[in-house]
């Protein structure tokens, strides 16, 4: 029977990075800020642009090239049969209050045009030219249920193969990124089981892995 | 078989009136909604028009019967949310998987500003980030609660697309059978935040917008709320209900070009018209009205243009942008033009978009210049698009109420 | 002149968050959008903001931007011809 399967995923927690459950970045810092460039640096991803997003779109991009990398499935081709659905819990607000400090003296646009969640999932469009459907959802926590479920309702249509999905919250320092690659398969597992598996992952305790 | 999705009542509050009922007349009268704020205090009070809803939120407590400490973005969802439900003639929801699923970029900003200043100096213990976060997806809660949904509540932030992919979102639900009525649509306030923001883009223009105009000078931000109910076959038989059209076709696209500008030739709107256009199983001809992004900014009508142009060709139908009337409403933007959609087939007619003089030299589509009624009005497409390239189109169609 | 050349391009690597180069990287004739230095739309919204907190110049009109945005020598004159003594 036609299901899902989840091909890849990435987890950014605690300053460090799990690619499909093994580290691949450690950091000892407690600066979400420095820890971002260090990561960037670390990983060779020669993309300037960077630097000029806000800390949402950088966990995102983060998390998407080294999903990409990582990913044991073929790219389908065309841009148009791949899907980003997002979720957080706290929107846009890092950079809303970093935008209102500016607005003080004068609005910055560049900060402004960051402070919406959606902006992410424009970021890693425009980096991996990605043209599927696109969602955010702002939600209390994590939510296996209705990332699954859309995801799902998303690959069902026609047209759509693959699926980007995920959880990224950022505040302050507090970041919680939980981004993954969800497909149909042949011999994949059911929305249900799908729910499970993505709740297994966010849920597993990342300090205890790989330490 | 699969069902198909109803829209049986629509609710919408703007700057050119409190519902369906004024809308219509303000359409009809070609009167704008575009003026001087007097409801927000802003910098901007005197030098840039908006579209502002007249009502204070304690006028809007007051007709709705909540709280006045609301958000306004609250209110104003509630608002048109109350119109959608009692429009809808559905008796009781209790006995339905109902839902209520809605689409915003403010959230509860309007409050929050009020006091942003004291917040910043506390945001790093990270509890007062909880409380306007808190506030921000709270409006959703709010609206639901007082509308008594419970069964199920979402809210989409996509920026300004949020109120359509909120609408898509209700349709798949009902379509896939796992909820029977789903209330789905958005709202956001006016508020400083996104005045100021929309100034520092330095697109916003000092007179009343004029929208698919070569000459285009920007946006004027604007408020409101539109929100559809939406019913599955089943319910809109059981419940003996009037089925004002359905949703026959959408389609959700990225851009992939910018975070906030779009493509000059428009692939991503292009792309979700045409991917719209093939879900209905509609050909383009059949479209007889879009009611249009047209925001006015020199990017987005150029890019739209290029889009509707590449894709209709010569024969393209009648299209406006109401938000000459409405201004920008941002996340609402999407959920009051389904209304204004539903509304145009509903009564047959299509509305003018305001103050165009001359087509935009690359494209030359010449709008709808008056407001016109008793025309052939079946499939109406409309289309939203927000910063992170987001793109969506939505169609809807109308249905012989004799077939069961 | 060249003293406020050095000035706008450490301001401009500040402001644009251009971690990647180092001020003296930037030709004074360089492009700075699309080729050469490959800003865009929201940085030359940057730029107005830098004009006006830094020199006090006040460019209302984005269309403008093109022409006064080409280089830093370019922006260099604009501001040395609307600054007020």
């Amino acid at each position: 029977m036609m299901g899902y399967k989840i091909s890849g995923y990435c987890v950014i927690r605690n300053f460090s990075i799990w690619v499909n459950h093994e580290r691949c970045i450690q950091s000892s810092t407690t600066s979400l800020e420095e820890f971002l460039v260090a990561a960037y640096t670390q990983i060779n991803m020669n993309y300037p642009r960077y630097y000029k997003m806000d800390s949402l779109s950088k966990v995102g991009i983060l998390a998407a090239e080294l999903l990409w990398r990582d990913a044991k499935i073929i790219r389908p081709d065309s841009p148009e049969s791949i899907a980003v659905i997002l979720s957080n819990a706290h929107a846009s607000l890092d950079t809303d209050v970093r935008y209102w400090e500016s607005a003080k003296k004068q609005a910055s646009p560049a900060l402004f045009v960051y402070t919406l969640p959606n902006i992410v999932t424009g970021e890693i469009c425009i980096r991996h030219n990605l043209k599927g459907e696109n969602a955010f959802f702002i939600a209390e926590r994590f939510d296996p249920v209705l990332l699954s479920d859309y995801a799902g309702m998303v690959l069902d249509q026609p047209g759509t193969k693959l699926c980007m999905g995920g959880w990224l919250d950022v505040m302050n320092d507090h970041h919680d990124v939980f981004l993954y690659l969800m497909e149909k398969s042949e011999d994949g597992n059911s929305a249900e089981e799908i729910r499970a598996t993505l709740n297994t992952i966010y849920q597993l305790d990342y300090g205890k892995i790989n330490s | 078989m699969k069902t198909r999705v109803h829209v049986v009542g629509a609710g919408v509050i703007s700057a050119i009136g409190n519902s369906q009922a004024e809308s219509l007349e303000a359409f009809r009268q070609e009167t704008s909604g575009i003026g001087y704020m007097t409801v927000l205090d802003s910098i901007h009070k005197n030098k840039l028009p908006v579209g502002e809803v007249r009502l204070t939120n304690q006028q809007l407590s007051e007709r709705t019967g909540a709280g006045a400490e609301l958000t306004r973005t609250a209110l104003l969802g509630l608002h048109a949310a109350q119109e959608a439900k009692h429009d809808s003639g559905i008796s009781s929801w209790s006995q339905w998987r109902t839902g209520f699923i809605s689409g915003t970029t403010v959230g509860g900003m309007d409050k929050t500003e009020d006091f942003f200043l004291d917040f910043i100096q506390d945001t790093s213990t990270g509890d007062l980030g909880k409380v306007v976060n808190h506030a921000c997806g709270r409006s959703t809660e709010l609206i639901a609660d007082a509308l008594g949904v419970n069964h199920f509540v979402s809210t989409i932030n996509t920026a300004c697309s949020s109120s359509v992919n909120s609408i898509i979102y209700g349709a798949r639900l009902i379509a896939g059978g796992k909820l029977d009525i789903v209330v789905a649509g958005g709202t956001d306030a006016l508020t400083r935040f996104t005045l100021n923001g929309f100034n520092s883009l330095l697109i916003l223009d000092h007179a009343p917008c004029r929208p698919f105009d070569a000459n285009r000078g920007g946006l004027n931000l604007g408020e409101g709320a539109g929100y559809v109910v939406l019913v599955s076959d089943a319910v809109r038989k059981h419940e003996k209900l009037i089925s004002k059209c359905t949703v026959s076709g959408f389609a959700n696209t990225n851009d992939a070009f910018h975070q906030t500008a779009s493509s000059p030739d428009g692939k991503g709107s292009f792309a979700a018209m045409q991917q719209a256009l093939l879900k209905s199983g509609l050909q383009p001809e059949a479209i007889d009205y879009i009611n249009l992004h047209g925001t006015a900014t020199l990017n987005n009508d150029l890019s739209e243009g290029t889009a509707v142009k590449r894709l209709f060709g010569d024969t393209i139908p009648r299209v406006s942008s109401t938000k000459a009337f409405t201004g920008h409403t941002l996340g609402a933007s999407g959920g009051m033009e389904a209304v204004f959609s539903v509304m145009a087939i509903q009564h047959q007619c299509v509305f003018p978009n305001l103050r165009f003089q001359e087509p935009i030299p690359e494209v030359g589509i010449v709008p709808q210049l008056q407001f016109e009624k008793g025309i052939g009005v079946r499939h109406v497409m409309s289309n939203s698009f927000g910063f992170g390239g987001n793109c969506s189109s939505i169609i809807f169609s109308a249905v012989k109420n004799d077939q069961a | 002149m060249e003293k406020l050349i050095a000035d706008l391009k450490k301001q401009i690597v500040e402001a644009l968050n251009l971690k990647h180069l180092k001020p003296e990287d930037i030709g004074d004739d360089e492009p700075l959008f699309v080729e050469g230095l490959g800003l865009d739309s929201i940085d030359a919204l940057e730029l107005i903001v830098l004009l006006q907190q830094q020199y006090n110049i006040k460019i209302s009109n984005p269309q403008e931007g093109p022409k006064i945005f080409k280089s830093v020598k370019t922006i260099a004159a604009y501001i040395t011809a609307h600054q007020t003594a």
